[in-house]
């Protein structure tokens, strides 16, 4: 027999940005859960909306196959008494026990019969464990101390097996077959069944499906936006019956910088950006109702009310700014703490400066460099914190900073924001936001304030990631520390990059620091080299001879050094690798490979490295050396990961 | 306003929508406080096994957010809603939802979203679960699950709702200024409250006497320390921590609180504040000593 099954928890809104992490855990733990058990079956579909999270599985058995287990008791040597010490333990008389041959001897044996327990049963204990383990970034209690967390009160919960109910209970709510429409477009109680729970959900107001939902959102909307799948992302999470609509406000706030109205808009209303024909800011806006229509204009004339007063309070903001420019807010910095061990804003400020003089950065760099913090003090940061650097840049351009080397290294110090944002475009902003980041990474070590496991309040591992891809994607020379605690955290954020980012393979990228990764540009250019040669049929025998020979002078215990005496070096395969090795001294990498690789097969083939004479041994050893060392300024080509190794 | 209700009928409508579904109807409280959270009713009923279910307009006092009455939306003072059903119920977002609907606003014509917003008031010991309740992508309201209090694990968990009124009426009666609301029939907003809002603008950000608050400050935290200690007067001792907390925002208004000082003066407010919790557990017999 094989049963569908169907599980919703019916909860308070969850925040959208927990849904997914939370509905794929829940897929993983609910496979494990019919695995373990052997119900057989498979989960065929996730959903969620703010309000539910909808499991569904396919095959389940209506009850676990009996099975049978052969149970070792003590060696039949041990005697009657034993075995029937054994067989009253395990509910049998000891004429029941069979005799197992083991290579260790006989042993006294019992077959174990388990029978299968009907699934529902199963279900009935395992589920409420299963959904109280769902992983949330924050959970609560609704009822009393110590009693169910969740990540907002559980509110209804739907069980089926089949047509049966699965029977449990979570915090005083028992599951069943009656699930809750919308908020507003649905009737609060619903009888479903597996087969028509989707219609009853949609009849009730809900749409079901995120995709489907997305689309919705997607096909009311008949003007050109500016793309933003994250906010696209959001309002498909915080709606279970989504509606656009168009809204509009009044031109003349178009005269605001355009970061501002984007930044009121999307992270304080939520809403989608209006472009016109050449791309520039429109005075709509696109925001997302939970409900089906709009027939009176209120919700959209809400919604352009509440947007008024936010750009009021917008223009506001800057015309009350400018009245104290960037430069003169200097000295209000010294009351803006940085971190309470580290002192103020202007304390670091300083610091910035001095590191930028280093970097080499001219009056320009250095003049961005001590206005770059002073938005931190202006209302519009305060009531805005997310355009910090945005509004001292802008600021600085209509305060005679106009140069784009000055003005936009501001603007864009704070850069990239994440893996996938751009760096600073200008060479300023480069160098202002590494000395910016390099500051807060050091002096947060020099403090103990380390990131640990996943904890990391002061986001040092994107300020880490922001230094190496600024060095290297910047082109700007600046040498990694190669000692201590902060050498080693960067040392993995260099690997992530290279790995992860750039495509590099692992064993590429450890052959490469392993030569050498203070200069980062320096280890971008070997490891292209690498990349490029490693397809070419001479390298990986040759990265396989070079950990023979990292391992021969490692046995050798050889610490001698590169000089030997040619006069010592045996005609045939001896010579003529040490005549290839001097012959291709002056050429790149790439075209020694090729000459020297048959050479250096031959001489392990033909040559004895251990010769007993010990004056011929460390010739030899010492040849090799030689040769190790000679690429090792590229990588350490016995990190490579070979076929021959591998297979 | 076509048929809208007028601010002081909103007011009552809510009150008794809440006094038919069981809750205690109070008073503000007389004391300044910064939300209705700090009034007694919630900052101590919360705490403990009791059942307590209340619901007061209280006028709440952020002597920075004054804007000498210039500003359309933001005050000085403003009036809140607060509700605290304790247990919280089942079908508690559907009570909320019903008070909207007693006063004016049809659900099947607006936006509702909850829309994740977490509490914390760290001088309070205090931090909740809940949202920001959105009407037509306009904050009306904050509806929070209190986990802690006073720094204690709360017993039963009570849900808070508050309303932003004069938000809320500007909306219903659809002006920009909150000042335009008519508070009665024939009355403004602006004609009840702007003299209080120009008046305690200028006293908050340029008049309040600096030494003088310190001084009270530190007047009203020995008071309090020293009732603490003593038995059966923890409502008089919270008094003092409501005084705290009033001048230190007086202060903070003034611009007198360098930000390496204000970590300490929060910590000060909060230990009072803690104190006081736990000295309110012991009289209600919820713990047994007082934490040294």
């Amino acid at each position: 027999m094989s049963l569908p099954f169907l599980l919703e928890i019916g909860t308070e809104e969850i925040p959208d940005w927990m849904i997914v992490p939370a509905l794929n855990n829940l897929q993983d733990m609910f496979q494990a859960l019919l695995d373990q058990n052997v119900l057989g079956g498979r989960v065929t579909r996730v959903d969620a909306t703010p309000r539910r999270l909808v499991l569904r599985a396919e095959g389940l058995l209506d009850r676990q196959a009996d099975t049978e287990e052969i149970v070792l008791g003590p060696p039949r040597s041990a005697g009657p008494g034993a075995a029937a010490g054994f067989a009253k333990k395990m509910g049998a008389t000891p004429d029941q026990l069979a005799t197992q041959t083991t290579p260790k001897g006989d042993y006294c044996a019992i077959t174990k019969r388990t029978q299968g327990l009907p699934v529902t049963a199963v279900l009935s204990r395992e589920l409420p464990p299963l959904i109280l383990k769902i992983q949330w970034p924050k959970s609560m209690v609704w009822n009393r101390k110590g009693a169910e967390r969740f990540i907002r009160p559980i509110r209804w919960l739907v069980a089926l097996l089949g047509n049966a109910v699965v029977p449990f209970e979570i915090g005083g709510v028992h599951s069943g077959n009656t699930t809750s429409g919308h908020r507003v477009l649905g009737k609060p109680s619903i009888l479903v069944t597996i087969q028509d729970f989707d219609e009853q959900l949609r009849t009730n107001g809900v749409i079901l499906s995120a995709a489907e939902r997305r689309d919705k959102i997607e096909a009311g909307i008949s003007v050109r936006i500016k793309p933003d799948p994250d906010l696209l992302h959001t309002l498909t999470y915080i709606t279970e019956f989504p509606t656009p609509i168009l809204g509009s406000f009044d031109p003349s706030f178009l005269d605001l910088p355009q970061e501002v109205l984007v930044t009121v808009m999307r992270h304080h209303q939520k809403y989608l950006s209006v472009e016109d024909a050449e791309g520039d800011l429109a005075p709509h806006f696109i925001a997302v109702m939970n409900i089906a229509a709009d027939p009176d204009g209120l919700v959209r004339q809400g919604n352009e009310r509440v947007l008024r007063a936010r750009f009021n309070d917008a223009r506001f903001f800057w015309d009350q700014d400018q009245k104290k420019e960037l430069a003169l807010r200097l000295p209000d910095l010294q009351n803006v703490t940085f971190q309470a061990k580290l002192g103020s804003y202007y304390d670091k400020t300083q610091r910035i400066i001095e590191l930028v003089k280093q970097l080499g950065g001219d009056t320009v760099a250095q003049a961005a460099a001590t206005l770059c913090k002073c938005d931190l003090t202006t209302d519009m940061v305060k009531e805005f914190t997310d355009l910090q650097g945005i509004v001292g840049g802008l600021y600085a351009k209509v305060q005679g900073y106009d140069a784009e080397e000055c003005w936009r290294a501001i603007y864009e110090h704070y850069k990239p924001l994440s893996m996938e944002d751009a760096i600073p475009s200008t060479h300023n902003g480069r160098i202002l936001s590494l000395a910016d980041k390099w500051d807060t990474l050091t002096e947060c070590f020099k403090v103990g304030m380390a990131p640990t496991g996943s904890r990391d309040p002061f986001g040092l591992r994107r300020a880490a990631q922001g230094i190496v891809r600024i060095i290297i994607e910047g082109g700007i020379q600046f040498e990694m520390p190669q000692e201590g605690e902060l050498s080693e955290f960067l040392r993995d954020r260099v690997e992530t990059y290279f790995r992860d980012h750039r495509g590099f393979a692992y064993d590429e990228v450890r052959a490469c620091m392993a030569a050498g990764w203070s200069d980062l540009l320096d280890l971008e250019s070997r490891l292209k080299r690498v990349q490029a040669i490693r397809p070419t049929p001479d390298f990986e025998p040759i990265a396989a001879s070079f950990k023979r020979i990292k391992n021969i002078l490692k046995q050798a215990a050889y610490s001698d050094g590169g000089t030997y005496r040619e006069e010592l070096l045996e005609p045939g395969p001896e010579l003529d690798l040490y005549n290839a090795i001097r012959g291709t001294s002056n050429l790149p990498l790439e075209s020694r490979i090729g000459p020297l690789r048959p050479k250096v097969d031959l001489f392990f083939d033909k040559v004895l490295v251990n010769a007993p004479d010990l004056e011929l041994r460390r010739n030899r050893l010492a040849l090799l050396h030689n040769l190790l060392t000679e690429f090792s300024t590229i990588a350490d080509f016995s990190e490579i990961v070979t076929e021959r190794q591998s297979s | 306003m076509s048929g809208a209700l007028t601010f002081q009928e909103t007011v009552l409508a809510l009150k008794r929508y809440w006094s038919d579904r069981g809750c205690i109807i109070q008073e503000p409280y007389d004391v300044e406080v910064g939300a209705g959270t700090m009034a007694p009713e919630t900052f101590l009923r919360v705490l403990g096994p009791d059942p307590y279910s209340v619901a007061y307009v209280q006028p709440s006092r952020r002597p920075a957010d004054g804007r000498y009455g210039e500003n359309p939306n933001r005050l000085y003072k403003h009036q809140q809603l607060q509700v605290i059903l304790k247990p919280a119920p089942a079908d508690v977002i559907d009570l909320y939802l019903g008070s909207l609907q007693v006063i004016g606003i049809d659900l099947s014509k607006h936006d509702i979203k909850f829309e994740e917003d977490n509490w914390e008031a760290p001088t309070l010991g205090a931090w909740g679960i809940g949202w920001q309740v959105m009407l037509d992508g306009l904050e009306i309201s904050q509806f929070t699950y209190f986990q802690q209090c006073g720094g204690f694990d709360l017993d039963l968990i009570p849900a808070e709702l508050t309303y932003g009124l004069e938000r809320i009426v500007a909306f219903l009666q659809n002006v920009d200024s909150v000042y335009d609301i008519f508070w009665a029939p024939g009355v403004t907003y602006a004609q009840v409250r702007l003299k209080d809002e120009q008046q305690f603008s200028k006293y908050n950000f340029e008049l309040a006497d600096v030494d003088m608050l310190w001084q009270l400050f530190d007047a009203h935290e020995k008071e309090c320390q020293r009732l603490t200690k003593l038995s059966g007067v923890v409502l008089p001792a919270y008094d003092q921590v409501l005084k705290c907390s009033h001048i230190f925002n007086l202060l903070d208004s003034r611009g007198a609180i360098s930000v390496t000082e204000r970590v300490g003066v929060i910590g000060r407010v909060r230990r009072l504040a803690l104190g006081v919790a736990d000295a309110w557990m012991v009289s209600i017999g919820a713990k047994t000593e007082a934490v040294a």
